[in-house]
């Protein structure tokens, strides 16, 4: 912990060198609030700076992208007038200091990211990772998380339909806590964060501001932990779902009748981020007066109402002859607004608090002019002797180990988290929790739109380049089981300490096998959030990125693709490349205690093949489901499960993990398989999952696997 | 035949209610709550959601909007007056069905398909549908869990499995002339095979169809 004998910069979290950057950009020793205002623009969790000199290497074209990376959230065109606004974002640390409001307030500066665009949020999915439920302490943050994720964003009415849930001890001093977010809008209704033209007006809407989340981003999110962690939970901000419901329904309202030119929502470094970005992307200046700005506690210093994180706030740039407008549809929603600066030709953002100036500065220094730091990589000594390890394994005994792969919380129904969700809302839900991906019908179009979040530390951890590869490929062939063609990426980069060589080589890995798999299949990476220094006491998670795809079905099948809708006497098809022996990063394999091994690499060609497929089938099949966490035991037992019938099949490769395989249910005769991509493997039928001549009762598969995640939890 | 859908900051269903009635053919608009004068309506349905927050408790504060007024009004002039989920929660507190409600009993939200029971075909939610029949229909809630120490509530539906703790697994219930009904599962959500069940229609049909006797 840093003491009060320190320089203001260090205490800041900043280096001495960027400090004397600072220093090169004014001219001058800078003031304390500019300092602060620095600090925090250019913390890693909002500058990127150990990160963008990577992240040029993803593709970001298509014809159908609207807005890439680098705006609030990325938006792709989905046909007829409409777009999609898609982000993904982490709450990793606040999470792991203060559970319920860290993973609540994550929900809610997704939700301003997607709406700043202009558009109606219209579904959440949660990607949640912790160490081990036999762990009190672990079970107290799922606990929290699942409760702060359903707290905020039920009451906040927009719908979580989705996610991924897994434990591993490698997330017990940090856990992994992303949120992703889909909007739709129309096309007219773009609204980008820009403050518009000299003249413009800056209305400050929404919760009043108080000294809650200060620090967060640059001392809460990028730092690591260790026992003092504890004393930061007041830098972890409070969330108020009924504040920003009704900021959306506002914002809406502004964006319809065409009252604004710009907006910018405020998240991580508050006001220093809504006033500067915006005039940086303008290529204006700004004058602002923070004693306009309305709080909720006195006395607050310049520097703390320019690095406050309170939540639920957003600023809209509006012509000055449409003020009062916004004032009285602020008005009519609860709201509190307060105009704060006007923007004025040049490029300085000139701040005055009351009567004192407390910062005269280059508007884009404090987003454009942050350090780029190539940090060293390097191969980490011990990956060699890990990939040899011995993960070939084709005598697992099969009763056995799919009994326990049903107990294991990660592979087992997640009903106890999603049913807490509100998954329903806005009547778009056609394929919901608990399925490779979710579907969600746009009203008035014969659209739908899928999407699927996929991460897995395990396979990353033994080769970050395959794992993070892999990830695309099974995320798009799961919105490809609902019909839907690949449209565009997120991605959610959670790895540990930058400032260790192997961690920066397994992110750069990762970056590659990102980008390979989006290139294979043609689709751009539109956005994304890098979250480093998650480690507790010098130990790193693995890398875990995230992946949220999505797919669009136009026109959606009529009936889509259910586990549900198998029936006795239909055939159970294996489809792509076929299972080898290779057990490493599988669910399997960690029964066994193990991470050993090389994953198999992914095959670009049979991804785009198996994905064209699936998403050619889920017109006319009525089960297609991926094989991945369990194999295809696993997958046909998830079958089997929801359509309340048994199986009978036979497999060299149960629990193999392979990528781009799928099962397909459906009545004898009634598909058209390319020759060599499909294996008739089993046919639905009778009371037991029959595998290999292993009969285990279907009623014995469901309790087991409907129970293991609250018997976990009951500790 | 109107129906006024009410929307007091922090609900979030009443696009969903509106589109199904829409579809049923009936009409509807929503009415913000700081209105005073809902006579072009003939019909009232709270939506779902959370009324200003649910500060204080459910419908705590919703009781004192500037609408409630003409509600008590339209209730008692034996209009139909349909709440639903927080809906009923805000008519309970404002005294127009009896009991309150509190946390589930096993204290999780809970958002899934559940089967409820109709016992009474008199009111203005059930009056098209069968006594004994049995509806396949989405719970949404927290506080669902319906506590009447006076024992005057008529139970129009009964949950098949108690989920939450309801008393006498009261899934819906109305007030003496059958007129004013709070359901705690949202019909609205019931009323698409793409989204798992139609059973919620036979109960909108009812209310547009009491719109049309009242």
């Amino acid at each position: 912990m840093t003491t009060l004998s320190e320089p203001l910069h260090r205490r800041l979290g900043m280096t001495d060198s960027e400090y004397d950057s600072v220093v090169g950009i004014l001219g001058r020793e800078p003031r304390d609030a500019e300092l602060a205002m620095y600090s925090v623009m250019w913390s890693e969790h909002c500058s990127y700076k150990s990160s963008r000199a990577h992240l040029g290497r993803f593709p970001t074209e298509a014809p159908w992208v609207v807005v890439g990376p680098g705006e609030n959230a990325g938006v792709v065109d989905i046909g007829d007038g409409w777009l999609a606004a898609l982000r993904i974002e982490s709450h990793n640390h606040p999470s792991f200091v203060e559970p319920y409001q860290g993973a609540g307030t994550g929900v809610g500066g997704i939700l301003r990211d997607v709406f700043t665009m202009g558009a109606r949020p219209i579904a959440l999915w949660d990607q949640i990772r912790f160490g081990p439920l036999t762990e009190p302490k672990n079970r107290y943050l799922f606990k929290g998380v699942v409760s702060g994720i359903a707290g905020y964003g039920n009451a906040v009415g927009v719908p979580t339909v989705g996610g991924e849930v897994e434990f591993d001890d490698c997330y017990t001093g940090n856990p992994l806590v992303n949120v992703m977010c889909l909007g739709i809008l129309r096309r007219d209704q773009l609204v980008l964060g820009t403050a518009g033209a000299p003249g413009s007006v800056a209305v400050l809407l929404g919760k009043a501001t108080g000294r809650d989340g200060i620090g967060g981003a640059s001392v809460l999110a990028s730092a690591s932990f260790d026992d003092q962690s504890a004393q930061l939970r007041p830098s972890v901000q409070v969330g108020d779902p009924f504040e920003e419901k009704k900021l959306i329904e506002a914002c809406l309202e502004m964006y319809d009748r065409g009252l604004v030119v710009g907006v910018q929502d405020l998240g991580a470094a508050g006001l220093s981020c809504a006033v500067s970005e915006p005039a940086g992307r303008a290529g204006v200046g700004m004058n602002v007066d923070l004693g306009s700005v309305h709080t909720r506690e006195t006395g607050m210093t310049a520097a703390e109402l320019l690095m406050s994180e309170s939540q639920e706030r957003m600023m809209a740039f509006v012509a000055p002859d449409r003020v009062d407008e916004v004032l009285a549809v602020a008005e009519k929603w609860e709201i509190d607004a307060s105009v704060v600066g006007r923007v004025v030709e040049g490029d300085r953002l000139t701040i005055r608090h009351d009567d004192e100036l407390v910062a005269e500065v280059p508007a884009a220094s404090l987003a454009d002019d942050a350090p780029i730091y190539d940090r060293p990589a390097a191969r980490p000594g011990w990956l060699d002797e890990i990939q040899a390890g011995a993960c070939h394994d084709s005598d697992l005994a099969v009763a056995d180990t799919l009994l326990a792969l049903l107990a294991d919380p990660a592979v087992a129904s997640s009903a106890w988290v999603h049913t807490q969700y509100d998954h329903m809302l806005f009547l778009n839900t056609v394929v919901g929790p608990g399925s490779d991906a979710s579907l969600i019908r746009v009203q008035g179009t014969r659209k739908g739109l899928a999407v699927s979040t996929d991460g897995n530390g395990r396979l990353c951890y033994l080769d970050p380049r395959i794992g993070s590869a892999r990830l695309v490929y099974e995320a798009a062939l799961n919105v490809a089981i609902t019909g839907a063609r690949p449209l565009a990426v997120v991605d959610n980069l959670n790895f540990g300490n930058p400032e260790k060589p192997e961690v920066m080589w397994q992110f750069k890995e990762s970056v590659e096998g990102l980008s390979t798999a989006c290139e294979a299949l043609g689709i751009p990476v539109v956005g994304g959030n890098v979250s480093f220094y998650n480690e507790t006491d010098d130990v790193d998670i693995h890398p875990t990125p995230v992946v949220g795809l999505l797919g669009l079905a136009d026109p959606m099948p009529a009936d889509p693709p259910r586990l549900g809708r198998a029936g006795d006497g239909m055939e159970i098809w294996e489809v792509g490349p076929p299972a080898t022996s290779n057990m490493a990063g599988s669910s399997a394999q960690r029964l066994s205690g193990e991470l050993v091994g090389l994953p198999t690499a992914p095959d670009p060609e049979a991804a785009t093949r198996v994905v064209e497929l699936a998403a050619r089938l889920a017109h006319v099949a009525p089960v297609l489901h991926d094989v991945s966490d369990g194999g295809a035991a696993v997958a046909i037992t998830e079958i089997c499960i929801a359509s309340g019938v048994g199986a009978t099949v036979r497999s060299e490769q149960p629990f193999n993990e392979d990528p781009h395989r799928f099962l397909v249910v459906a009545h004898p005769g009634s598909l058209d398989l390319p020759a060599g991509l499909g294996r008739l493997i089993g046919m639905m039928g009778g009371e037991d999952i029959v595998i290999n001549d292993d009969a285990i009762p279907l009623t014995r598969c469901r309790q087991i696997w409907a129970g293991s995640l609250e018997h976990a939890l009951a500790g | 035949m109107r129906t006024a859908v009410v929307v007091f900051p922090g609900v979030n269903c009443e696009h969903d209610v509106v589109q199904v009635i829409r579809s049923l053919g009936g009409e509807a608009d929503l009415v913000w709550h700081r209105v005073t004068d809902l006579s072009d309506f003939d019909g009232v349905i709270l939506p779902g959601g959370f009324a200003h927050g649910d500060a204080l408790r459910t419908g705590a504060i919703a009781r004192f909007s500037p609408v409630m007024g003409e509600i008590e009004r339209l209730a008692g002039s034996g209009a139909p007056v349909l709440g639903i989920c927080n809906g009923w929660q805000v008519l309970c507190e404002s005294g127009l069905l009896p009991g309150a409600h509190i946390a589930n009993r096993d204290l999780s939200f809970i958002c899934d398909f559940v089967e409820v029971e109709v016992v009474d075909t008199g009111t203005i939610l059930t009056r098209s549908a069968q006594p004994g029949q049995v509806l396949r229909v989405p719970l949404n809630s927290y506080e669902g869990n319906w506590v009447d120490p006076s024992g005057e509530g008529r139970v129009v539906m009964r949950y098949v499995d108690d989920p939450n703790g309801s008393q006498n697994r009261a899934a819906a219930v109305a007030n003496g002339p059958g007129n004013v009904v709070g359901i705690m599962p949202h019909p609205e959500r019931a009323s698409d095979s793409l989204l798992g069940s139609t059973d919620g229609l036979v109960l909108m049909e009812s209310f547009l169809h009491s719109l049309v006797a009242a």
